[in-house]
């Protein structure tokens, strides 16, 4: 119980509200390392859980027609300064139910630390899901993590992911996911991620429209600072009649931090449209010298301009 | 008192001048319209004034409450008073109306300037500062945002042009505002009934004022468009 209480102080140190994890309509999973700590599940939600040798294997299933009120936290991380930690996930919503999803990866300590996330997430018919990952990796660097996600959304579903780690360092992150979109579907996936130092970032995002009119959006906001890199890769194919996709990528960078965006539009369906845009470079004088007119240093315009676009 | 005082100031860009000898003096409180065409020289003229990156004068000086400030970057100018609001206004992704509103304005509450530009606080102050506003919401925040810094003088470019205009009677709206603030404001336009509601107007051709007095005589001057048709000409007030 030592572990889940200091796990859930360094959540609430992470900005997370310690209270959902004792509310009895709020579902939950709370894993460090490849202990199980908490978990609870609510009606029409079961989460089954289990242990592995080196993480966490969990399933996750929202019942048909059901729409969970509360969103259900998930939240895993590791105390320790060095290990691995697991997590493979099933999330089904069944048709015509809905769920909000946020998820809270803590590291605070890690100096040698690998986290590897495998999740399959699929979304019937008429259904929709909303999931939100925040990652706080503490401020040494010394972590891998490499989360992997392929959704695949049915007729008329609703997808809507953002991934945020903007606060302390962010280690090595390779992020890969990969959306099917079947017909009427629609998904957006937003990425804001913040590198310092040595932090090395790769962002693979991927979108196949492949219902008729399905329509997506790949949303990537990347600030780089010191000797950080990054590199970010939209894809989005539009293989049915009325697919609209769109990959929008902005890196701001600072310093000799070196980003690259590599947005990839495929288009098989003559009554297919993906557009892209991609912006990489400092800060944007005119925003900069706007924002000293007001009266802001040099410095404070900056962060103004960065936070404002990882917020 | 005079607030702001253009000596002698000349800007020259690749061997062009783009401002020739310029002198001119803002009072404190002082509305001054500076009427002119396109590629007169107003907008550098503004970006001197302000400090922007790669506008100081080839010569000539800039004194603000009888300092010279030709050195000053912008923010150092902004400390000591001087503010803008920039022809087409920058967008900036993330930062909600409240934030931009409340960046170095000493008030807590900044909500009753959007009221002051014609806008609803109810409306716009949880909205972003983003590509979402359209033109005129954009000049009317910014406008609230120059309001909101309560500045000694406010250079005002073109913010009664655009696509989705201010109306006359709010942009002189907005004008007694500064007045009643006590600020100075620098107005460039185009509208010469825009300038009427000025204390003093100047005609800008070709880099140097050519008419300057009461706003009516400038006005009268711009409207005869003189300096329209001056091809190869100097205008002579």
């Amino acid at each position: 119980m030592r572990e889940l209480s200091t796990l859930i102080n360094a959540f609430v140190d992470a900005g997370g509200d310690k209270s959902i994890l004792e509310n009895k309509n709020i579902a939950h999973l709370v894993a460090s390392g490849h202990k199980l700590l908490s978990m609870k599940s609510v009606e029409g939600l079961e989460i089954d859980a289990r242990e592995t040798a080196d993480g966490i294997s969990a399933k996750v299933t929202v019942r048909e027609g059901i729409q969970i009120e509360n969103p259900v936290h998930l939240c895993f991380g590791m105390l320790h300064k060095e290990g691995t930690q697991k997590i493979t996930r099933h999330v089904k919503l069944e048709m015509n139910s809905s769920a909000h999803f946020i998820a809270h990866c803590i590291f605070p300590k890690a100096e040698k630390v690998r986290h590897v996330m495998d999740a399959e997430v699929e979304i019937g018919e008429n259904a929709e899901m909303r999931y939100a990952e925040t990652h706080y990796h503490g401020l040494y660097g010394g972590i891998e993590v490499v989360p992997k996600s392929v959704v695949k959304i049915g007729r008329n579903g609703r997808y809507f992911s953002e991934f945020t780690l903007t606060d302390g360092r962010v280690g090595t992150l390779d992020v890969d996911y990969a959306v099917d979109a079947g017909e009427n579907a629609v998904t957006e996936m937003t990425a804001k991620v913040f590198g310092h130092k040595n932090d090395d970032i790769a962002i693979t995002e991927k979108v196949t429209l492949a219902g008729e009119n399905a329509r997506g959006l790949i949303k990537t906001r990347v600030a780089l600072e010191d000797d950080a890199i990054a590199e970010v890769t939209g894809i989005t194919e539009g293989n049915a009649a009325g697919t609209r996709g769109h990959v929008d990528c902005m890196e701001i960078v600072r310093d000799r931090a070196v980003a690259k965006a590599i947005p990839i539009v495929n288009v098989t369906h003559p009554l297919a449209k993906v557009t892209h845009e991609a912006a990489i470079g400092s800060v944007d004088k005119r925003q900069l010298e706007t924002l000293m007119a007001h009266g802001l240093t040099p410095e404070e315009a900056v962060d103004v301009i960065v936070r404002g676009v990882l917020r | 008192m005079t607030l702001l005082e253009l000596k002698d100031i000349t800007y020259v860009v690749k061997g062009k001048p783009i401002l020739s000898g310029l002198s001119c003096s803002i009072a404190a409180g002082e509305v001054h319209a500076l009427l002119g065409t396109n590629g007169t020289g107003k907008s550098t003229l503004a970006y001197l004034v302000m400090g922007c990156e790669g506008y100081r004068p080839t010569s000539g000086n800039l004194v603000f409450e009888g300092r010279g400030i030709n050195d000053l970057k912008i923010h150092e100018r902004a400390q000591l008073g001087i503010t803008m609001a920039w022809q087409e206004p920058v967008r900036f992704e993330g930062v909600s109306v409240r934030d931009y509103l409340a960046l170095k304005s000493r008030e807590a509450d900044t909500a009753h300037y959007l009221e002051m530009v014609g806008l609803s606080p109810d409306l716009y102050l949880t909205r972003m500062v983003d590509k979402c506003l359209s033109g005129g919401e954009r000049k009317r925040i910014e406008l609230a945002s120059v309001l909101a810094l309560h500045p000694k003088l406010a250079i005002l470019d073109e913010s009664d042009s655009g696509i989705d205009m201010l109306s006359t009677q709010d942009i002189i709206h907005v004008i007694n505002r500064f007045k009643q603030n006590s600020a100075a404001v620098l107005l460039i336009t185009h509208r010469e009934e825009i300038a009427l509601i000025a204390d003093r107007a100047s005609q800008l051709c070709r880099g140097g004022i050519v008419c300057s007095g009461s706003p009516r005589d400038v006005a009268e001057y711009y409207k005869s468009r003189k300096c329209l048709v001056c091809v190869g000409e100097v205008c002579d007030a």
